[in-house]
């Protein structure tokens, strides 16, 4: 695979301020570079508060840096200001987020999300022409158009509608997604149709991926490279295997440690203590 | 070593017999528990798996008897260890006797709907009051600090409110709250959900530690997580559309299941162990049925891939052999 870097982030830094008389800052991202290859996937991966959200909504526009540079196909996008320089840059990168019920309005059929997509074209396009669109879109999420459009949101599983906003992020053709958390709210069963359809885009589409999960397990299930936070910092980064066969920081260390897993019983339980 | 004290232990501080409990809607019966029997034995950790709509959390609301409508008891029997029937006491009885002193719930997201304008010791008087009016709080406060001191959580917690502390900290509050009056079974209903994992593993270090000292005897973790119960559970009872499906010793539920659905589940859970990259995962296809109008048979044959014509007709039983219980027809005769 040629190593062609599609995203770099260089020092990027958020503080929020709150207060008002006696102002205090919070250093969420303090620093944090990093690349995205073509067709690559990558998992940002920390506990609460590390500042792995802050991260993707920077990446994607939503919030503005307080220092440091994105650059996107070797452009700096952090300083886009026009609503039409960021239609244009979103037609290029999308997001999913955790919560695969509040995008629903569930007054209506599912097929109301896809509405507002469209908007971010240039052109306008008919509505046989939307159709299709939206279709084969469905189908790269694997869902069957004929299964999912028209019911109600509570007719589809969690799974189903969560493919169903992955499917909306496509119908732009994004070259980068930005995943925040995206099965967190998904039952087991139904969650691993999901983490394929994020696998299967990347190898059939070549797309890029930042995965964002607070959960290691999945994160080394999915991802090519790992990237682990804690405090706003990246304290670790490499390829996924070596970062859980071979963790080098102290802190990656405890988190691994602290994991449950099926195979190995935690030592430390006191689970012996009386038997 | 944890399967030894489950065997040498007969005493069994809770039964559960057929319990079947209906939430009574406009719409019809949501039938989220149907003829649930298990029995917790003295001294062990239970664990009760499965996904969301299963039915964990109405199991923990009927055990705990505080069914508030819609949800009703339809029918089925638990004991204590003296052999009272809990379901057929009086509510004063209950309140006396039962709650909080026999049986303790730490609901769901306890830790998110405490009462900021009160100081942790605070609620600490009003849940011993409610049982013993006439107890000094002096006395009471006593009791809370060896209690927290014994479970390893600062004395100045007490003097805090709860939005003062950290999610860790609030949650083992809470459990120790629920603990203070020593029950004899604990229901932990999702104790560790939105937790980071190193606070999640303080919480069940802290579960066990509970068990280990005597100040709980038995306890039931009702949880979506295999691998948390996998820690710490001395057995599992896995539930699918408000049925059990089985119930077996920890490792032998994990790593040889008998239930298809058990078995799907099991293969779903995806942990950082480097096997795992290489296994394809499938899932389960299609989704849990609608409890208003559950699938006739077993319920979870539209998703079962060795289902027979059998399973669509009639529901199999619970069926024990070898202290396993299964509840499938490629088990029962």
């Amino acid at each position: 695979m040629t190593e062609q870097v599609i995203l770099e982030t260089q020092n990027l830094t958020k503080v929020y301020y709150s207060g008002f008389v006696r102002k205090t800052s919070v250093m969420a991202v303090d620093g944090v570079s990093f690349n995205l290859n073509k067709g690559e996937i990558i998992s940002l991966v920390g506990e609460s508060g590390s500042g792995k959200t802050t991260v993707a909504r920077i990446i994607l526009k939503l919030l503005r840096p307080t220092a440091g540079k994105i650059l996107y196909q070797g452009k700096d996008i952090s300083l886009l200001r026009k609503r039409q320089a960021l239609t244009e840059y979103w037609r290029h990168v999308q997001g999913i987020f955790q919560d695969p019920y509040a995008p629903f309005n569930l007054f209506y059929k599912v097929d109301r999300v896809f509405d507002i997509i469209f908007n971010l074209f240039a052109e306008s396009f008919s509505k046989e022409e939307k159709k299709k669109m939206i279709d084969a879109s469905l189908m790269m999420v694997d869902l069957n158009p004929e299964d999912v459009l028209g019911k109600y949101p509570h007719q589809l599983s969690g799974g189903q509608r969560q493919r169903i906003l992955v499917a909306r992020s496509l119908i732009v053709n994004p070259e980068i997604l930005v995943a925040d958390e995206p099965t967190s709210m998904i039952d087991a069963s139904t969650r691993v149709d999901v983490l394929k359809v994020f696998l299967n885009l990347r190898d059939k589409q070549g797309l890029s991926i930042i995965f964002i999960t607070h959960d290691v397990g999945l994160a080394y299930y999915i991802s090519d490279r790992m990237l682990v936070m804690q405090k706003g910092k990246i304290v670790e980064e490499g390829r996924v295997e070596e970062v859980i066969t071979n963790p080098k920081n102290e802190y990656t260390q405890k988190l691994l440690s602290a994991i449950p897993t099926l195979t190995k019983k935690w030592e430390s339980t006191e689970k012996n203590e009386t038997g | 070593m944890s399967k030894e004290v489950t065997i040498s232990s007969t005493a069994t501080v809770l039964k559960a017999e057929n319990i079947t409990a209906y939430y009574k809607l406009l719409a019809g019966d949501v039938r989220a528990l149907e003829d649930v029997t298990f029995s917790l034995a003295s001294g062990e950790i239970f664990g009760i798996a499965g996904e969301s709509g299963c039915g964990k959390s109405t199991l923990a609301a009927t055990l705990s008897t505080v069914m508030l409508p819609p949800l009703k008891l339809i029918g089925g029997k638990l004991f204590t260890d003296d052999g009272r029937s809990i379901f057929e006491l009086r509510e004063r009885t209950l309140r006396r006797e039962i709650r909080g002193k026999y049986l303790a719930l730490i609901p769901q997201s306890a830790m998110n709907c405490l009462n900021p304008t009160k100081k942790i010791k605070d609620l600490i008087f009003d849940a011993v009051k409610a049982h013993d009016p006439r107890k000094p709080k002096m006395e009471i406060l006593k009791i809370a600090m060896e209690q927290f001191a014994e479970i390893g959580l600062p004395p100045r917690a007490l003097q805090s409110y709860f939005f003062e502390l950290s999610g860790g900290m609030k949650q083992r509050s809470v459990i120790a709250i629920s603990s203070l009056l020593n029950p004899k079974v604990l229901i932990a209903d999702e104790p560790t959900v939105a937790l980071d994992v190193s606070t999640q593993k303080a919480v069940l270090d802290l579960l066990v530690r509970l068990r280990n000292k005597g100040i709980v005897q038995s306890m039931i973790l009702i949880t979506h997580d295999i691998a948390v119960l996998r820690q710490i559970a001395d057995r599992i009872m896995v539930m699918y559309a408000g049925m059990v499906v089985e119930i077996g010793p920890t490792e032998d539920v994990v790593f040889k299941p008998l239930h298809p659905y058990t078995e799907a589940l099991i293969s779903t859970v995806i942990v950082p162990e480097p096997d795992i990259k290489k296994k394809v995962l499938t899932g389960i296809p299609g989704a849990p049925p609608n409890l208003m109008n559950p699938p006739p048979g077993c319920r979870f044959h539209p998703r079962c891939k060795f289902a027979m014509s059998k399973c669509k007709e009639e529901v199999p039983p619970l069926v024990t052999t070898n202290g396993r219980t299964v509840r499938c027809w490629n088990y029962a005769e």
